[in-house]
């Protein structure tokens, strides 16, 4: 076992999950009340003070409290998101894998449909509609991702299928069902764990670009990705207002995906050509 | 190969059926679909007027095929923000503006990654690898909007060498274009590099080498030649994500072309609008792969028959 990738755990607890769970204690300031005297100020270091480390908005929000909050939006999403996109693509992967067939067909085409069609156009579609809303953002995370687990869970359950231990089992009277969760579904196991850390970058960035272009997580929640287009016409003048929140975006991404590499190479070293 | 051009284009067409399913039950089935079409103060004369012109009376099916009917022609209706313009119309203009900016992501994806890839694996592990194996990296966890924005930042408002954003010539296409490219540079520098790596440990490798090839030729004539597969069966998938990048960048840089107009439509409320640059995309990025596979399968004869 190479060694526990260090760095990238103690960014991504700093960064991401501490915030997630106790900004409301750590944060100094309420991330949606205004101070209309402190609008604008800079962050320490460029003429700010320590009472907003990292300056304020055009409300005057705190943007350190703001950054601190959002981390839940980024987290939850992603785990959410990858919950439900893992078990639905899991669940049709074994079903495609093991009863092959006419099944097997019809979704590996939905799959290779679902990967024809670019997320932001199926965000675009449904936020002309409904707006933007916390359930389409994990909508369109489940529709990106489903498919991914499907195809891999999939091509190893065909394989397992047909090992020894499997045929036994089938000898000694094992029903179809119990065949796939007893027997199939934890040697699958290491191959799920691994794709879905993978993912949670992705989904990450996706969430935080739906967000930017107003199709995703409706304010006034400090979303980084909100937070990052409130400074965009600012930009001239304000630069912290985009550059903190997208910051800790890059360094969560970063350090999920190195951790995700780790992990891929301790527990499941055949994934990495995939 | 003819059954696989057949089979390939009907894929496609069944992809672009489901995708038209798709945008036509979200306008119809989600509420009703005169909510995202009327202001919200229409008298009841208006409703009963647009009610008809649409068919919403008839049978769900009969609505059905005649979308389809109006999508075959290009006719998603009018424009509801740009008014005395058909949706289609607003869209059409706005897409030489996404194609030039594209089009030099594009370039600059190829021109930078494949160069890069490519001496990366021939230089295994040294500075030049770390370098590219970094970009490769950092592509993957920047979000290109925040790249575009930062970008904007240095080059335009503190070094003042770019305009900051909006519609212009080559200065102002610079930053947005490799803001655009940067995720593609990332990507097809990883594809390039594992690719070659693949291809330079073959045994052909080894003899033209024995031979006394001269080095650069058996790497660009030998090795490229055959790695270069991997590449162009990722330029489908490199077409979706320059679409995607073109709504992203375009609100970034005030970029008027399709993709800021379809989240300015959505703003606005504009259904039509958005309604046709979903399914212009999807056509062009449907369109995209299928040329792709084409290409596939004439580089490599052993396609064709899977």
């Amino acid at each position: 076992m190479r060694r526990l990738p260090l760095v990238p755990i103690a960014l991504l607890l700093l960064v991401l999950i501490i915030p997630a769970f106790f900004a409301q204690w750590i944060a100094p300031h309420d991330p949606y009340i205004s101070n209309l005297r402190a609008r604008l100020q800079p962050p320490v270091g460029f003429g700010g003070t320590w009472e907003y480390p990292l300056g304020t908005d055009r409300l005057g929000r705190c943007m350190f409290s703001r950054i601190l909050h959002g981390a839940k939006y980024a987290l939850g999403i992603s785990m959410v998101g990858i919950a439900i996109g893992a078990i639905l693509g899991t669940a049709l992967g074994l079903i495609s894998g093991y009863l092959r067939g006419w099944v097997d067909v019809v979704i590996m085409r939905l799959v290779d449909i679902t990967f024809a069609l670019p997320s932001i156009l199926l965000a675009l579609a449904l936020a002309a509609i409904s707006g933007p809303s916390l359930g389409l953002v994990v909508l369109v995370v489940v529709f990106v991702i489903w498919g991914f687990f499907a195809r891999q869970v999939r091509a190893e359950a065909l394989s397992l299928r047909e090992r020894d231990f499997v045929a036994r089992a089938r000898v000694a009277g094992a029903s179809g069902p119990r065949i796939v969760l007893r027997y199939i579904l934890p040697n699958i196991m290491n191959t799920i764990i691994v794709l879905a850390t993978l993912q949670i970058g992705v989904v990450i960035i996706l969430e935080a670009t739906l967000s930017f272009l107003g199709i995703g997580i409706p304010r006034p929640a400090p979303a980084w990705g909100l937070l990052v287009a409130d400074g965009r016409q600012l930009i001239v003048s304000n630069w912290w207002i985009s550059l903190f929140p997208g910051l800790a975006i890059l360094l969560t991404v970063l350090s999920v995906n190195l951790i995700g590499d780790w992990l891929r190479d301790w527990l499941d070293p055949k994934l990495r050509q995939a | 190969m003819l059954t696989f051009l057949l089979k390939r284009t009907l894929y496609a067409l069944i992809s672009l059926l489901v995708i038209t399913l798709i945008v036509f039950s979200l306008s119809h089935l989600s509420g009703n679909p005169l909510d995202a079409l009327l202001p919200d103060d229409a008298t009841p004369a208006q409703i009963e007027q647009v009610t008809r012109h649409l068919g919403l009376d008839r049978p769900i099916w009969v609505q059905y095929l005649t979308f389809l009917q109006n999508a075959a022609v290009g006719d998603f209706g009018d424009s509801l923000k740009w008014k005395g313009q058909t949706a289609a119309e607003v869209v059409w203009q706005r897409l030489p503006a996404t194609l030039q900016l594209g089009g030099l992501a594009l370039l600059i994806s190829i021109v930078v990654a494949l160069p890069l890839g490519v001496m990366a694996a021939v230089y295994k592990n040294t500075a030049l690898d770390a370098v590219a194996t970094v970009i490769a990296l950092l592509g993957q966890s920047l979000p290109a909007f925040w790249l575009g924005l930062v970008l904007m930042w240095i080059f335009a408002v503190i070094l003042g060498w770019f305009p900051t954003s909006g519609y212009g010539g080559l200065s102002h296409m610079i930053l947005p274009a490799i803001a655009m490219a940067w995720f593609q540079v990332a990507a097809l520098t990883r594809l390039t590099r594992s690719a070659m790596l693949e291809v330079l440990d073959a045994e052909y490798i080894k003899l033209a080498r024995v031979k006394g090839v001269r080095e650069r030729s058996v790497i660009w004539k030998h090795a490229f030649r055959n790695a270069a597969i991997v590449p162009v069966t990722y330029f489908g998938v490199l077409a979706g994500s320059l679409l995607t990048g073109s709504v992203v960048i375009e609100t970034v840089f005030n970029w008027p072309g399709t993709g800021w107009l379809a989240i300015t439509a959505i703003q606005g409320r504009d259904f039509p609008v958005v309604q046709t640059v979903v399914l212009f995309f999807a056509l062009l990025f449907l369109l995209a792969n299928l040329i792709v596979d084409i290409l596939y399968a004439l580089i490599d004869p052993r396609i064709r028959n899977t």
